[in-house]
């Protein structure tokens, strides 16, 4: 099982990486930790003429707190690197308790924020993350950078905004406001499988409990990560308990648009949604305790 | 239950047989030092690959070689036309059942194709990757036909998998004991269930492969890769490539695991030493784990509809129905074995004395199926237990207690099973106290009498344990060779037919020669697998490689020990009964001074001495007709979350009387290594195919098995209270008895757990999915109330 | 048809500085086999499922079929055979006349933790990573940072318990 020939190049630069990808436009692919694009490679589902690969381009790596309490992550950190990190542990609670459920250590050790978000799986952690955590992506095209909020970034099964000569060059985690809470549940056949259904969220609760925004993303289910806005609407303005994450999980599966497939058909997963949108709510909400991946 | 850890040393003033020894094969495994055959390299070294169906059914219009001839690095392309004046189907090892000789497979597709995977073409260039460059110009004109692409379709006949409107049906037979039809008109209670257990592959971590020489000057072919059943194919092989049998050499290098499906002759077994010879270089082949999951057998997929026939009290007086089969496109050297013992096992440790069973082996446009670890036996368990539990339940009679009523008691014992199998003799279980092996799984589980009950955890899952009991049989005849010889160092050689695929033969066949000559362990080498090894071989496969290879060993040591003795005893004048062995030291029995030792006659044999070789190079040969039993119960405890249709297993305990360990750490090894594998297929291994024949499973992220958090808690407990008479070591196979009751065990725990909500369960995997599936159902028909 | 031209590539490996000129289709795994003969790194499936190629560089654990031989220019790579001879104890080992295993690969030995060996070499390498991070694992770490490494033949029971007497004995001995 080998690849398929191809010409690689090791740019140092962004602007030697976009000029890769204007001069060999549709040929060219982007190389990240090559996690997801290495086996399609050897399977020969692919066969691009050239790889670009980013993991030489001088900047991308970086992981630091703003002054303002944000935490920004440059889109070739690795998944590992997330996970260990003790300032995302600090400052984004939602993402440091996901990492781990991401595939296995030698796939986090590869693995790059950049890449996962790019790659747009349907059923991955990290845009679901992004999306909860109400991430902003920054995007370098070659004629400037552009941001995005993560939500508004994935438009399909493996599709994104990105024009073909974009690069993802990072993500802008928002500070972690009081009050914020978070939860995060996936089912899957095995751990570090892909999820059959996920849920991450973020609440804010008031000082009197009270639900004032949320965040409720199920990913695994749909085409995308989705945002479950009927459950977030039966949240707002209501006191966190576990009424609550009853009555609003019961709302998952309005309008989603569940996908049925070798693992799972679209039925389980609309019977997965609710049941694990609760959890995850009773997670946020302090009533019971988040379980180690699986 | 803190795990075995091996003893340090030997000591020597105990029997090797029964000390927990380390492996003497590790250290090459541990520090990247052994070879596998993918790590043999040979110079001047050319690489293949087959170019396979991507079609389940069709006739093959044509076969576009040029282009691909002309990519960089190709020397060979052969299609059917280039191999048909040799080619021989592959032929048929076990099971050979009536009608069979009908659906072999040729090494590569002549006109038609019958599964996606056949081999259709072979490429060969300097490199992997540039031969698989050319593989992909290799056209294929496929002329798509109507696809037989499950046990249904199979049934209904609406296509035909070989000749045009036959029915699919490879062979058809029934078998019985007693008189199951008055016992059935008479029975109080009966009851009928359909049972499904799921296609499923062996998946050993390293694939296939091989590598093949061919000499023309010394007219010889030597073929490493080779494994399992190295004889037998070399008789083939010889035969197709029209070669003298002794001009032909299958050599084992370190193998990376079979359970069953490896080393079974295959299209590229034929296809590797033909290019070899025709191209006068080399040729390696390594399958990829794609192809794997195409190519290399599957097996387990069996439909039985079952039906039990009780007394009020729990007495079971028959038990009949119909096993179907699915063997695949062709028939494979094995494939017949599955069904056919499937039924056979069915009646299982219980006495049961009215069988029928009709088998239909059908065929499908699939990959053909050969055996895996437990053939028939994983799938007869979980119908027979499932279907024990429930009739349990509809009697009212505690599970464990219905068990209990019907096991085959020791004073039973040996016990006449009839002829349940068409191509076997009347078969006997020849020992064991079957509710012994019951009731040490209870105690072990804290059970008492009965199986703790069902109940909730303080998640909310439903939580139950399940029972199973099995009988399994080893140690398959007809014989095996050993061949031991003196090296002029003292220590002894030792070649075994036998291949090892994992198991660790050079450590306990060290240890069985060890008693038998009075030696230290690490006094022998041992060699395996290889045609040059011994005159004769059969192999590894029915756990045989210790029950018969094993006693062979034995013979050979004492008959090497006795040689020797005889020889120094001419030399000084006594009687061969003067003379003792001690410690590889022989003298005479009432001591006094040594006359020889075996470094003494070794190196007098290595010098040319002709009595000294006689006396040092023995072969003997060990003939078994009769079969040995192991038997034992699995319990398996489960927590179901009744919302996500998750399970999790809390523990499973296999409990099996293997009559006698060898070596206890490897013992273990084998059974919990079986029970993990047996869970895995229960909950996850799957071949899924859809309507077209296409394999849905076909990369390790969609064919899972089991990983290392999935099954945390498994026990096994290694009984060693009944003995085999049938071999001079009283030792039973224990390679099996680990997988094969684990999805009936844990399948009747879910049962247990899921019974209050309304679920019956009769198929696996026990995957989420249809677990959620069944739970809907049992939602949407709620059961009336009790 | 032209294929793309081999590069030059240079990198430690176990230890040693090693060059070669390779394809941009070859991968970590093929490299370390077939270049450099180091043939204990295995390939299970070439997809990145198995973990049976892993192999640490730099440090860490990855599979090493699913990263390019150019991507290690440069690199700190250490295979099965790097890890043998750089045993800990490896002194001690040799002053008592025993083979050169690790304390890892000799907690292997001792608890039966591998019966065809094919996935051995990455099992050990992964666990090697995981102790040098973790000296003191629970069983629970154990079997999730082993979980990206197949086993068919023990069940892993005998792994986990492997590694974890392993972490004991480095610990008393340090």
């Amino acid at each position: 099982m080998k690849a398929a020939a191809f010409e690689y190049a090791a740019p140092r630069s962004l602007s030697e990486a976009h000029a890769l990808l204007r001069e060999h436009g549709e040929d060219a692919r982007l190389l990240a930790g090559g996690q997801s694009l290495m086996p399609v490679l050897a399977l020969r589902l692919a066969s691009p003429a050239i790889l670009v690969d980013l993991n030489r381009v001088a900047g991308l790596d970086e992981l630091r707190g703003t002054s303002a309490g944000d935490l920004l992550t440059g889109a070739m950190v690795r998944t590992r690197t997330l996970e260990l990190s003790a300032e995302v542990a600090r400052t984004q609670p939602l993402l440091h308790a996901a990492v781990p459920w991401i595939a296995h250590v030698q796939i986090r050790n590869r693995g790059t924020l950049g890449g996962s978000l790019s790659h747009a799986d349907p059923a991955a952690e990290l845009p679901a993350v992004a999306m909860a955590s109400d991430a902003t992506l920054i995007i370098a095209g070659a004629r400037g950078t552009r941001e995005q909020p993560a939500h508004a970034f994935f438009t399909g099964l493996f599709g994104t905004t990105l024009a073909p000569d974009e690069i993802l060059t990072g993500v802008r985690w928002p500070a972690w406001p009081t009050g914020r809470r978070h939860g995060f549940v996936e089912v899957a056949r095995r751990h570090g499988d892909y999820a059959i259904v996920g849920v991450a969220l973020t609440v804010d609760l008031d000082p009197d409990r009270l639900v004032t925004g949320a965040r409720v993303v199920v990913f695994g289910a749909a085409d995308t990560a989705v945002r479950a806005s009927a459950v977030e609407a039966a949240l707002i303005g209501q006191p966190a308990g576990e009424p609550l994450a009853a009555a609003a999980a019961g709302h998952a599966s309005d309008g989603l648009d569940a996908r049925g497939d070798l693992q799972a058909s679209a039925e389980y997963r609309r019977e997965l949604a609710p049941v694990l949108v609760r959890r995850a709510l009773l997670q946020a909400f302090g009533l019971s305790a988040p379980r180690a991946p699986r | 239950m803190s795990d075995p850890r091996a003893q340090a040393r030997p000591d020597p003033t105990r029997p090797a047989i029964g000390q927990p020894l380390a492996r003497v094969e590790d250290e090459r495994f541990l520090t990247g030092a052994a070879r596998f055959v993918d790590d043999w390299v040979l110079p001047d070294l050319l690489h293949a690959v087959v170019v396979r169906s991507p079609h389940a059914s069709g006739r093959l219009r044509s076969l576009e070689t040029s282009q691909a001839r002309a990519m960089p690095g190709v020397v060979a392309v052969y299609a059917w036309a280039d191999i048909a004046a040799c080619a021989r189907t592959i032929p048929v090892r076990l099971a050979p059942l009536p009608g069979f000789d009908r659906f072999l497979q040729a090494p590569l597709a002549q006109d038609c194709v019958r599964y996606v995977g056949e081999p259709v073409a072979m490429v060969v260039a300097t490199s992997r990757a540039l031969a698989e460059d050319a593989a992909e110009r290799v056209e294929v004109d496929i002329d798509p036909g109507p696809v037989v692409a499950s046990l249904a379709d199979a049934l209904a006949a609406r296509a035909s998998v070989h000749e045009a409107g036959t029915d699919n049906v490879a062979s058809r037979y029934t078998v019985s004991r007693g008189d199951p039809a008055s016992a059935f008109a008479a029975a109080a209670y009966r009851r009928r269930e359909t049972f499904r257990c799921h296609r499923q592959t062996a998946l050993p971590l390293e694939t296939r492969g091989l590598v093949a020489r061919h000499d023309p000057v010394a007219g010889r072919l030597q073929v490493w890769g080779a494994s399992k059943v190295t004889f037998f194919n070399r008789r083939w092989l010889a035969a197709a490539l029209d070669m003298p049998e002794s001009s032909v050499e299958l050599i084992e290098l370190d193998v990376g695991g079979s359970f069953g499906v490896r080393g079974e002759l295959y299209p590229e077994d034929f296809l590797v030493p033909f290019a070899a010879r025709q191209l006068g270089r080399p040729v390696k082949w390594i399958e990829d784990r794609r192809e794997h999951l195409i190519a290399t057998n599957h097996s387990r997929e069996i439909e039985c509809e079952l039906e039990i026939a009780c007394t009020a009290q729990g007495e079971v007086l028959g038990l009949r129905g119909r096993v179907l089969g699915d063997l695949g496109a062709y028939v494979r050297t094995n494939g017949g074995v599955v069904p056919a013992k499937a039924a056979q096992f069915l009646p299982g440790p219980y006495r049961i004395p009215n069988c029928e069973f009709e088998v239909v082996a059908l065929l499908t446009h699939r990959t053909p199926v050969g055996t895996y670890r437990g053939p028939g036996r994983y799938e007869a368990n979980f119908f027979r237990e499932r279907l024990l539990d429930l009739a349990a339940r509809d009697l009212g009679i505690d599970p464990v207690e219905l068990r209990r009523r019907n096991l085959i008691g020791p004073d039973e014992m040996p016990f006449d099973c009839g002829v349940l199998c068409p191509y076997e003799p009347a078969t006997q279980y020849d020992t064991g106290d079957y509710p012994m092996a019951l009731e040490r799984a209870l105690d072990a589980v804290g059970g008492g009498r009965a199986l703790p009950a069902p109940g909730r955890d303080e998640r909310g899952r439903l939580t139950a344990f399940g029972v199973a009991c099995f009988v399994e049989s080893s140690g398959a005849g007809p014989a095996e060779n050993a061949r031991l010889r003196v090296l002029p160092d003292g220590r002894i050689e030792v070649g075994t037919g036998c291949s090892t695929m994992g198991q660790g033969h050079e450590t306990v066949l060290a240890q069985i020669a060890s008693d038998a000559m009075g030696l230290p362990v690490d006094r022998f080498v041992v060699h395996h697998g290889s045609t040059t090894l011994v005159e004769h071989g059969y192999g590894t496969y029915h756990s045989r490689a210790v029950v018969v290879g094993g006693s062979a060993v034995d013979l050979a040591a004492r008959k090497l020990v006795a040689r020797c003795a005889a020889l120094l005893a001419q030399r000084s004048g006594l009687e061969p009964s003067m003379v003792d062995c001690r410690e590889g030291r022989f003298m005479h029995r009432t001591g006094g001074a040594v006359l020889g030792t075996f470094a003494q006659l070794g190196a007098e044999a290595a010098a040319g001495d002709a009595e000294a070789i006689a006396a040092t190079q023995v072969e003997d040969r060990f003939e078994v007709r009769k079969r040995t039993y192991t038997y034992g119960t699995h319990v398996a405890e489960v927590a179901v979350d009744p919302e996500t249709a998750e399970v999790e297993v809390l523990r499973h305990l296999a409990v099996e009387d293997i009559g006698r360990a060898v070596n206890p750490l490897l013992v273990h090894g084998q059974a919990i290594g079986a029970a993990v594998q047996g869970l895995s297929a229960a909950f996850l291994d799957e071949l899924v195919y859809d309507a077209a024949g296409q394999l849905l499973t076909g990369t390790l992220a969609d064919y899972r098995v089991a990983t290392a958090d999935g099954f945390p808690r498994v026990e096994a407990i290694t009984l060693e209270e009944h003995r085999s008479p049938h071999n001079p070591l009283g030792v039973k196979g224990a390679g099996e008895g680990g997988i094969v009751a684990t999805a009936a065990a844990v399948a009747n725990a879910v049962a247990t757990a899921l019974a209050p909500l309304g679920v019956t369960l009769t198929e696996l995997p026990l995957s989420p999915e249809r677990l959620a599936r069944a739970l809907r159902a049992a939602r949407a028909s709620p059961p009336p109330p009790a | 048809m032209s294929l793309p031209a081999a590069r030059p590539i240079r990198l430690r490996v176990n230890g040693e500085t090693v060059e070669g000129q390779v394809e941009p289709r070859l991968t970590l795994a093929d490299f370390l086999r077939e270049h450099l003969r180091l043939t204990g790194t295995h390939l299970g499936c070439e997809h990145g499922v198995c973990g049976a190629c892993t192999v640490l560089v730099d440090g860490r654990s990855v599979r090493g079929c699913l990263m390019l031989a150019l991507q290690a220019d440069g690199a700190e790579v250490v295979t099965i055979e790097g890890i043998a001879a750089r045993c800990p104890v490896r002194g001690e080992a040799v002053a008592r006349g025993e083979a050169t295993l690790s304390i890892l690969q000799e907690s292997f030995r001792d608890l039966h933790a591998l019966q065809c060996g094919f996935c051995t070499p990455g099992m050990v390498a992964t666990a090697h990573a995981l102790l040098a991070e973790n000296p003191a694992p629970s069983a629970e770490e154990v079997r999730l940072g082993i979980s990206g490494n197949l086993c068919r033949c023990t069940g892993y029971v005998p792994i986990v318990e492997a590694i974890l007497d392993a972490a004991q004995r480095l610990r008393e001995g340090a």
